[in-house]
């Protein structure tokens, strides 16, 4: 394995990383309108620019609605696009997300997840991206700031590989991450770009020869042309591998789509996303250096979902744990509780899971949380119809 | 057709509606009283489609594949030489 030289380790906040893979990324186009907790990704490319340390085009837009759709209009040219936005933007961004999915757009998105108004709040939870769940984006959870700063890399080239071209959103938790300064070894440049190549679309807007990109379609042939998203979804899943070996190789640095701790040996297993997958790992750790038996699955890829890997890494389960950072009034549990319970199934596999709804509105999870919700699980509570809310004031 | 043959993202080759006959759901259409048309071009203007059509000289016709019935031609002509009727 050749290690890239490792140009300089730094003290980033997560924002800041996303904004540094970008610039170190070869983007043509970058189109983004600033809201909190995003905003440092915004401000430090305008910084770039300013400096003449970023060559690509910087499109200071009046909304997000904008944002996206100048997007759009530029990678449909063949550009490298990339694009920031949080909560309230990302619901004005909506509409669009599923023309850059049907046009087959490869457009890369940093979400520093918020939670959505009203009440109005600035903090994180995974409301925002999970409204938009089914807007047929690859979709991805970090779980610290270097983990920011490689996905953002990795999924340049997941989203322009001819045999996916689908859209790529790259979360964390806003201020949690998004604010925190975190140490990251900065890769060379020059290995990224090797990495990367350059986008490779098979349809280019040119004004000499024109196009129409997402061409009405008829009931007659609508749903074939979204099957084929589904298709690339599928085979999203596969290049995500290569994409990831391929990283490796210069990096010395993989992740998965999802990482197992103790899952082969623990009698509880805790699913989770996000930040609070390392918290629960250290209480998981803590644990289990005490003598309980607990294990922990970070789930990364959240679509495509893994699901033959989250099933294989419950079979040694007793009881599944599964932990949502969003909101779904009046669903039987959360969206990773029922993705989880649906990989069972679909493996033939018959588990108690308990379904925990945590860290609304920014409410932290600490490892002391994390104990106690394994206690619960041990104990056999909550595994019944809905999901606990964990920590609400009751 | 599969949706293995189908061309990913929709893309088709660019061009217009020039081609086709756009106006099927024209209820009432624009008729011209040429004897009182000053040739002012007000319609032309107004036109939210190209549907009026000027000829050498300033004589105005009506494409009828493109004029979709809104009637703002009628509305906006100053001689009222545009009625708007029944179509057949």
């Amino acid at each position: 394995m050749t290690q890239a030289q490792t140009v300089r380790v730094s003290a980033l906040q997560g924002d800041e990383a996303v904004a540094e893979a970008v610039r170190q990324c070869d983007v043509d186009v970058v189109a983004a309108y600033p809201i909190t907790p995003q905003t440092i990704i915004v401000e430090k490319l305008a910084e770039f620019v300013a400096d003449g340390r970023f060559r690509g085009e910087f499109v200071p837009v009046e909304s997000e609605h904008s944002a996206l759709s100048a997007c759009v209009g530029a990678a449909a040219t063949g550009a490298r696009v990339f694009t920031a936005t949080s909560s309230q933007g990302l619901a004005y961004m909506h509409e669009m997300l599923y023309n850059v999915s049907g046009m087959r757009l490869p457009i890369v998105m940093a979400v520093a997840n918020r939670a959505l108004s009203a009440p109005l709040v600035l903090n994180a939870d995974h409301g925002d991206m999970m409204g938009s769940r089914d807007s047929g984006w690859i979709q991805l959870y970090a779980e610290n700031v270097e983990e920011i700063y490689d996905r953002t890399i990795q999924l340049f080239r997941l989203s322009e590989d001819p045999r996916v071209m689908l859209p790529s959103a790259i979360n964390f938790e806003g201020f949690i991450l998004s604010h925190d300064k975190e140490r990251v070894r900065l890769l060379d440049e020059e290995p990224i770009h090797r990495f990367l190549g350059r986008p490779r679309p098979k349809h280019r807007l040119d004004p000499d020869e024109p196009l129409t990109f997402g061409a009405i379609a008829t009931p007659d042939t609508y749903y074939e042309f979204r099957m084929q998203q589904i298709e690339a979804m599928n085979v999203a899943l596969g290049v995500f591998d290569e994409v990831e070996e391929e990283f490796e190789r210069f990096s010395g640095r993989r992740y998965g789509a999802v990482d197992a701790y103790n899952t082969d040996k623990a009698e509880q297993v805790m699913v989770i996303n996000g930040s609070a997958a390392g918290t629960m790992r250290a209480a998981a750790r803590a644990m289990n250096a005490a003598g309980e038996n607990v294990g922990v699955l970070a789930l990364k890829l959240y679509r495509p979902f893994p699901a033959e890997q989250v099933a294989s890494h419950l079979a040694h389960a007793k009881t599944v744990i599964t932990m949502d950072r969003s909101l779904s009034p009046g669903a039987p549990s959360g969206p990773i509780s029922e993705d989880v319970k649906s990989a069972l199934q679909g493996a033939g596999m018959s588990r108690p899971v308990m379904s925990v709804v945590y860290g609304i509105g920014g409410r932290d999870l600490l490892t002391d949380d994390g104990r106690k919700i394994f206690a619960m699980a041990k104990e056999g509570k909550s595994f019944g119809p809905g999901s606990l809310m964990y920590g609400v004031k009751g | 057709m599969s949706w293995k043959e189908l061309e990913q993202a929709a893309v088709v080759k660019g061009g217009t509606s020039a081609s086709y006959q756009v106006s099927g759901w024209r209820v009432n259409r624009p008729v011209i009283n040429e004897a009182k048309c000053t040739n002012c071009l007000i319609c032309w203007i107004y036109c939210p489609e190209p549907a009026i059509v000027r000829h050498e000289g300033g004589k105005v016709t009506i494409d009828y594949d493109h004029c979709k019935g809104c009637g703002i031609c009628e509305t906006e002509c100053p001689p009222k030489a545009i009625t708007m009727v029944r179509e057949p």
